[in-house]
């Protein structure tokens, strides 16, 4: 069973979709114990880090997402939130995985939000991007971004290169929406639902 | 760098996909999930769903339709129309789609845009834009959804899309009346001088007839996407075609 996080807020409901399209079977809730339990999570989001963290905090979920063992997979502000500390509102997140976000910006892209459609470089081969070409195109939405580290699988470019897809031990993330980037974000999901 | 969009305009009227003209005479189209569909394998980076079914009838408008498009497509979708109220706004974003658009209830009440923002992200918060240019100047209208109540509101074009975008809206689409329906492309003067002022993404919308409109609007006004509606309903030409004529152009196109 894989435990999509209703961290609350509207407009998530279409990760749910994506993997019923999948044939997966998903729980979407907020129960620390289902999501415990599950075999993978799936930590969606969208929105602001600030209101993340205090749904999050709310259902008593902080340490239950920090503790997790089984693969987790953070979507956009999902991923966002398993670093330290954002720039956005300067509040601390999960820090499941070392590195601060930054904001982009507009004197340097012109344009914020970057949002649209941008190409993938894959630097480091994962079983999450299987099948997946090189400078695949994919689905961003965000205006806050995390540099290129170590944990860096894919990187985009807008104005500066930036994590698109990244991995540390257990937890897995997209900045894009693989869930609204068609065949192929379909497959990253799929993917994962295979590790 | 990021991919310029191709975006079709799909007007639904109770739960169905129609075309009129001049917001008159509609014509059946077709099933909304099955449109969206072969639009969205066809290449289509984003759909906007423009709800004209009237609401002053004085009912809820029926958006069921909404939670069965987003259980269907896997590219991102905007739902215009009709929405007045957070709301409105909150039981479409719940449903499913990615975006929603407002248009004549932020120009009566502006504050709806920074409301929408900080609640639900200024991501998913679009606001359309119906701008008419007057003897050199460009002004919005309000009420374009029918001829007999369309009014000149009290803004012009420039100082409302600042205002927008101040208030925190992700984006605007910007349908530039005088060029709608006309198929002689798109308003480039415009749409180059609006892009100019603002630091959110700008969508063309009003004009397009021809596969080189889209390759002017994107080369001369640096617009992230265009919006279109009859050149792709009437089957001028497919989204495929149009992303493979754009690509040999060396415009920035997914494929």
């Amino acid at each position: 069973m894989i435990a999509v996080v209703n961290s609350g807020g509207a407009n998530i409901s279409s990760v749910n979709f994506a993997l019923k399209r999948l044939g997966a079977e998903v729980t979407f809730t907020n129960d620390p114990n289902i999501i415990s339990n599950a075999q993978k999570v799936i930590l969606p989001g969208v929105g602001t880090a600030a209101t993340a963290m205090k749904r999050l905090k709310e259902f008593k979920l902080i340490d239950c997402i920090r503790n997790l063992t089984q693969p987790v997979l953070g979507i956009c502000l999902g991923m966002q939130i398993l670093f330290e500390h954002s720039q956005e509102a300067d509040i601390d997140l999960l820090g499941v995985i070392p590195g601060k976000l930054k904001r982009f910006n507009e004197s340097n892209c012109g344009i914020v939000p970057h949002m649209g459609w941008n190409k993938v470089q894959i630097i480091t081969k994962s079983e999450l991007l299987n099948q997946i070409p090189q400078n695949t195109y994919f689905y961003f939405v965000h205006s806050f971004f995390m540099g290129e580290s170590q944990n860096t699988l894919g990187i985009s470019n807008y104005g500066e290169n930036f994590s698109a897809v990244i991995s540390f031990n257990n937890f897995f993330g997209c900045q894009f929406h693989p869930e609204r980037s068609g065949r192929y974000g379909a497959q990253i999901l799929k993917n994962f639902l295979e590790i | 760098m990021l991919a310029k969009r191709i975006i079709p305009c799909l007007d639904v009227k109770n739960g169905r996909v129609v075309k009129g003209v001049q917001f008159r005479n509609h014509r059946d189209m077709g099933d909304i999930c099955e449109l969206a569909q072969r639009y969205a394998d066809d290449g289509a980076d984003e759909l906007v769903f423009y709800d004209i079914t009237a609401s002053s009838e004085g009912r809820v408008v029926d958006k069921s339709w909404v939670n069965k498009v987003a259980r269907l497509i896997n590219i991102p979708f905007c739902v215009a129309g009709g929405i007045r109220t957070h709301n409105d706004a909150e039981k479409i974003l719940n449903d499913g789609a990615d975006k929603i658009s407002i248009n004549s209830p932020a120009l009566e009440r502006p504050e709806l845009i920074s409301d929408l923002a900080k609640t639900f992200g200024s991501q998913c918060v679009v606001v359309g834009v119906d701008s008419r240019r007057e003897d050199g100047s460009y002004f919005v209208y309000q009420y374009t959804g029918d001829q007999r109540t369309t009014i000149k509101s009290r803004y012009s074009t420039s100082r409302w899309v600042s205002l927008v975008q101040k208030l925190g809206a992700g984006e605007i689409v910007l349908n530039c009346m005088n060029n709608d329906g006309m198929i002689n492309g798109y308003d480039i003067v415009q749409l180059s001088s609006i892009r100019k002022i603002l630091t959110i993404p700008l969508i063309a919308s009003g004009g397009a007839g021809e596969m080189h409109h889209f390759q002017d609007v994107f080369n001369k006004c640096d617009v992230s996407g265009a919006l279109a509606a009859s050149v792709f309903h009437s089957d001028i030409f497919r989204i495929s075609d149009l992303k493979n004529f754009l690509k040999q152009k060396k415009v920035e196109i997914r494929l």
